[in-house]
């Protein structure tokens, strides 16, 4: 888990920037300090990637820096795996997450392991950015969560931003980490503005720390990525409701920060944890069980779940019904057992 | 629909297809009959393909301008090797390794193509290529460990410039590519190898690996081992190209075809690959035709697969024989050489034997330090709980 520190330079006036602006500005900043930083995908050169996040770069850069590779997720990740054993510091784009999947042999069989089975003699600082989730009217193998396949091998670690300031300093934390981050980005995030400057971005976190985005006594919704607004809107709307919930933004789903969840809990006391990718062993199965296993005489009801169902990620004209909205955050918390009080 | 289901490879026999139409189209009659716009030939496939049958040198005028020290060299690796081989299996027998791949009639791809690299160059090998790491200059116990059963690799990949043994088939191969690619940005003379097995060629990773290296003129060459097998499945079940080298062509590189058990001849491909690669001639495959002796690994039946008519063929093109027969008749080799080459194989099988029997100490808590950089807090604790676990069997 190393820490990139931002450059130093004055602050200067923030303004408003999406979450893409914010992470082109950490790749660029990226390349700009370390020659050993190369970007790789489809499309990432010419075009500046499907969704601009490499806009320009190329052009600044060059194409030995920033490559149009051709159209094969595992070349893809296997040569980057080649040429961080090399010295090099590849930061790999995959188009979509479901077209992530021709990879995950490398991912899975070299680069989560090649550490360890040279007893530490091999790092893969390999960064994988993968925009992921639905919501912004995708047809089918656009839409997918796919973060619960790569949280389940051990020598990942498995970063997702949810605001701007985050989506650059975490990407500038993946980039700058000596062990490979699969590195999510809520693609329907991608447009959401916040005030932030470029110019003098905000300290870079570390890795597996997550943060309390909204301070609450009633309950804690654990969350991250996509869901975070969400789970913002619900903390608001549930003031009507007489709750006062705490919100709290994981970052990194590997490594998993149990001290900032089981902090909030044990105050608390009751617990929701919100994801948009089916619920059925995601991630909040494995966060409900280690709230439970850690903070059981804290609790005062159940660890509850809001998840996506368990179907293949519905076409746009219904996936509003699968993602998890503010109702179905709300619906949840009014079941955790208030009248037991 | 009997015509739509293709015929079978066994009742097809040695291709024969029918005549093609001419592949010429006739003189347009009309304005604007012209071929497709932005279309126009890309490079001419007729240099990249493979020799029409395996390139060989011995027994052939052309052994004779090889360096006499270099046959020498490759005879007494090839000797080693082979008993390295046997060794390695015996010790299987014995409960010291876990399993071994034996390469026993493949030496002469596997030494060729260790004694083929500069120091500045890079191995990739598969499982099956212990032999080429340990002719590269491994230490002959280290490059067993895996394969001893223990959880990591055994040699740093960056002292000999040996990446790890690669078990899933055909991945090893984008990472051959892109430490090549990385390699050139840097202005470095450094070229890789890597080596494959047929089975392997099926492979998307074979795919994507050549495509890669041609798009990005990487100095990287391809060494498939044909020999003959994917455990049990005979190559006329993997593939209906007229040959694997020929697979080259599809990419824009040279193929090229050698007899796998020629240890000059596969040296000799390899050598001018490789130079081709430094002198930023790009990517080559090449195809070295060998067979695999042992069955596929201690814990196969080979019978249940091929004949010992198919065997007893092989053995009697075997790259040792080959070889002594080249050195013996040309008078290159003496009986003391001989008999030294034979003690030097012996004493390789017998440092083996004494460390490989010694048991290893192995510390489980170690399981836990390289997962990552840093160990994680759960790591932590799962390694505490295993910790507690040692001593209580400790004090029992
Ligand atoms: C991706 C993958 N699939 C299956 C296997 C299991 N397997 C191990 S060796 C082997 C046959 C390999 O044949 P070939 O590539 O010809 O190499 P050889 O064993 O002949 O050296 C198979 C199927 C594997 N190791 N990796
Ligand atoms: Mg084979």
């Amino acid at each position: 888990m190393s820490t990139a520190t931002a450059p130093a330079s004055a602050p200067a006036a923030r303004k408003p920037a999406t979450m893409a602006q914010a992470l082109r500005q950490a790749l660029h900043d990226a390349l700009a300090d370390d020659a050993s930083v190369h970007v790789l995908g489809e499309d990432v050169g010419t075009l500046g990637g499907v969704f601009r996040i490499t806009d320009g770069l190329t052009k600044e850069f060059g194409p030995d820096r920033v490559t149009d590779t051709p159209l094969a997720e595992a070349g893809i990740l296997g040569t980057a795996v080649g040429m961080a054993m090399y010295g090099l510091r590849p930061v790999v784009e995959m188009q979509f997450d479901a077209f992530a999947y021709p990879a995950i042999e490398q991912l899975i069989s070299h680069v989560a392991r090649m550490r360890n089975r040279t007893r530490g003699a091999m790092p893969l600082p390999i960064t994988i950015r993968i925009p992921y989730g639905g919501g912004i009217g995708g047809v089918e193998h656009h839409s997918d969560s796919s973060e619960a396949y790569y949280l389940h091998t051990p020598g990942l670690h498995v970063v997702t931003p949810a605001t701007v300031a985050d989506a650059y300093g975490l990407l500038r934390a993946s980039i700058a980490s000596d062990d490979p981050v699969v590195f999510l980005e809520p693609k329907r995030l991608y447009w959401s503005k916040a005030d932030w400057s470029a110019d003098a971005p905000q300290g870079v976190p570390p890795l597996g720390r997550a943060v309390v985005r909204r301070a609450g006594r009633s309950a804690t919704l654990i969350t991250y990525g996509p869901s975070l607004p969400v789970c913002l809107e619900a903390a608001e709307a549930g003031r009507q409701e007489g709750w006062d919930l705490e919100v709290v933004d994981l970052r990194s789903l590997v490594p998993f920060d149990d001290e900032t969840v089981c902090d909030s809990v044990r105050r608390t006391g009751r617990a929701v944890v919100v994801h948009e990718s089916s619920g059925f062993g995601g991630a909040g199965a494995e966060i409900a069980a280690r709230i439970t296993e850690r903070c059981f005489h804290h609790l005062a009801a159940p660890v509850l779940r809001v998840a996506g169902f368990d179907i293949p990620y519905p076409p746009p004209m219904l996936e509003r019904y699968h993602l998890p909205g503010v109702d179905r955050v709300l619906d949840a918390v009014a079941r955790l057992q208030w009248e037991a009080n | 629909m009997a015509h739509l289901s293709p015929p079978s490879p066994a009742a097809a026999g040695p291709a024969k297809r029918s005549a093609r139409p001419a592949k010429t189209p006739p003189e347009a009659t009309g304005p604007g009959h012209t071929p497709p716009p932005g279309w126009h030939p890309r490079i001419d496939p007729a240099p990249l393909l493979p020799e029409p049958e395996p390139y060989r040198l011995l027994g052939t005028p052309a052994a004779r301008d090889v360096d006499p020290a270099l046959l020498r060299r490759l005879y007494e690796e090839l000797v080693r090797g082979r008993r390295y081989n046997r060794q390695a299996t015996a010790l299987t027998q014995q409960g010291r390794l876990a399993v071994y791949p034996s390469s026993t009639g493949q030496e002469a791809c596997q030494v060729a193509a260790a004694l083929a690299l500069r120091p500045q160059d890079w191995l990739f090998p598969s499982y099956r290529d212990t032999l080429a790491v340990v002719a590269r200059g491994v230490d002959p116990v280290q490059a067993l460990t895996l394969l001893r059963g223990d959880w990591h690799t055994g040699y740093d990949p960056r002292a000999r410039h040996v990446a790890p043994l690669c078990t899933p088939l055909a991945t090893q191969l984008p990472h051959a590519v892109g430490l090549a690619h990385a390699a050139r940005l840097a202005g470095d003379d450094t070229v890789a190898l890597a080596l494959v097995g047929d089975g392997g060629t099926s492979e998307g990773d074979f795919h994507e690996a050549l495509n890669f290296a041609a798009v990005w003129h990487a100095p990287v060459v391809f060494l498939i081992q044909n020999n003959g097998f994917a455990i049990s499945v005979p190559l006329e079940k993997q593939t209906a190209a007229p040959s694997l080298a020929h697979k080259a062509v599809g990419y824009g590189m040279p193929g090229r075809l050698v007899d796998g058990n020629d240890a000059p001849a596969v040296h000799q491909v390899l050598s001018e690959a490789i130079e081709r690669a430094r002198t930023g001639g790009g990517p080559t495959l090449v195809e070295a035709v060998t067979y695999r002796i042992d069955a596929h690994t201690n814990a196969d039946d080979a019978t249940r697969y091929r004949d010992a008519v198919q065997v007893d063929q092989w053995r009697a093109h075997d790259p040792i024989d080959l070889l002594e027969r080249e050195l013996r008749d040309r008078d290159l080799i003496d009986d003391a050489e001989l008999k030294a080459v034979a003690e030097s194989a012996e004493a390789l099988a017998a440092r083996l034997r004494e460390e490989m029997n010694a048991d290893p100490v192995l510390d489980p808590m170690e399981l836990f330090d390289h997962v990552y950089a840093e160990q994680t807090a759960q790591l932590r604790e799962q390694a505490a709980q295993l910790r507690a676990e040692l001593d209580a069997e400790e004090d029992r």
